[in-house]
């Protein structure tokens, strides 16, 4: 008995290092949205100027089906690796996109968007940054999955990769249509 | 040596701390900007994350600066835009972590570490003292002490 207790400051030390070590596998960029499960932010943004033809994007068109809300700019590296992703998921696998386009020059998104495709249902400009505070968006890009009752259920943050797609987003596209 | 002393003074100029507040983000209202201030000092800015919005020169650090300022113009209380701040990015943007069940092991964990060791140390020097006091020694019999004396008259 006495022997154990011995051992007991090793098997401290071992609980810790691995609860350190499980601790190196965590982004500590991805900071846990403090709006899941909350209804997502209201909010009425215009079309980027020049691209009305879809008109811009409110919390109205949230409602209804399960959508993935993407925030995007033209100068973010990163939106470009995904947004052939992105452009799978609206054309391909079924789900409704809509952008948020993030402190960007109209005629730099235009020119983006008529590079790399519009996937998005609808995009809206936001060109202060002040409606993506509300989303509580910190780098771009991200993604919101919103449930059929405009509920924020899964965010996202950084490119989405196939991976991300595959395992998590629709999955959970899935059970949230059921839902 | 004009030029050297020109030379040694800019080089100090860069020892101040350069400052991330742009004059047009400065609220005329001194009141107001020194709320403004000490609210910013106590948000983290989430892309650099170990800077306060105060300190950060991101982009989002200023948006979040100006934003702090909107709402203490709105006229909303020190602790309502804190919670305008919180509702959005969570607790994790509070520099200073809130006491509360979620936290619970971050505030409270280093004193039960500390009380842990203070237990284990008084129960150790407890039983050693038992020890020095020959609690569990039995006495000397009659042929151990006649070696002892034997033993310590030898160095006389």
């Amino acid at each position: 008995m006495r022997r154990l207790l011995y051992l007991l400051p090793f098997l401290l030390f071992l609980g810790v290092g691995v609860a350190f070590y499980l601790g190196f596998e965590r982004d500590p960029r991805d900071i846990p949205s403090a709006l899941i499960d909350k209804p997502a932010p209201t909010f009425d943004l215009p079309a980027v100027p020049g691209q009305p033809a879809t008109g811009g994007l409110s919390s109205a068109k949230l409602t209804g089906d399960v959508t993935l809300v993407n925030v995007f700019a033209s100068w973010c590296i990163p939106c470009k690796a995904e947004h052939p992703v992105i452009t799978r998921l609206s054309r391909e696998q079924g789900v409704t996109v809509f952008g948020i386009n993030y402190k960007d020059k109209p005629e730099d998104a235009l020119t983006w968007l008529s590079r790399n495709g519009n996937p998005y249902a609808a995009i809206g400009a936001d060109q202060d940054g002040r409606v993506s505070i509300d989303w509580g968006v910190y780098g771009v890009p991200e993604s919101y999955l919103i449930d059929r009752k405009g509920r924020i259920r899964f965010k996202h943050v950084g490119p989405l990769t196939p991976q991300v797609v595959e395992e998590q987003i629709l999955p959970m596209v899935k059970h949230l249509r059921q839902g | 040596m004009k030029r050297l002393l020109l030379a040694a003074l800019l080089a100090l100029s860069t020892l101040a701390p350069a400052l991330a507040v742009q004059p047009d983000e400065v609220l005329p209202d001194p009141a107001l900007e020194t709320r403004a201030r000490a609210i910013s000092q106590e948000l983290r800015c989430l892309v650099c994350q170990n800077q306060s919005i105060d300190d950060s020169n991101a982009p989002l650090a200023r948006d979040l600066r100006l934003l702090v300022r909107d709402r203490l113009k709105a006229g909303d209380s020190d602790d309502k835009v804190m919670e305008y701040v919180t509702d959005r990015y969570g607790d994790y943007v509070l520099l200073r972590p809130p006491f509360k069940a979620t936290t619970l092991v971050l505030w409270v964990g280093p004193f039960a570490v500390l009380l842990l060791g203070a237990a284990g140390t008084f129960l150790f020097l407890r039983g050693r003292r038992g020890v020095a006091a020959g609690a569990d020694t039995a006495p000397l019999s009659a042929d151990e002490r006649r070696r002892l004396d034997a033993l310590l008259r030898k160095d006389d």
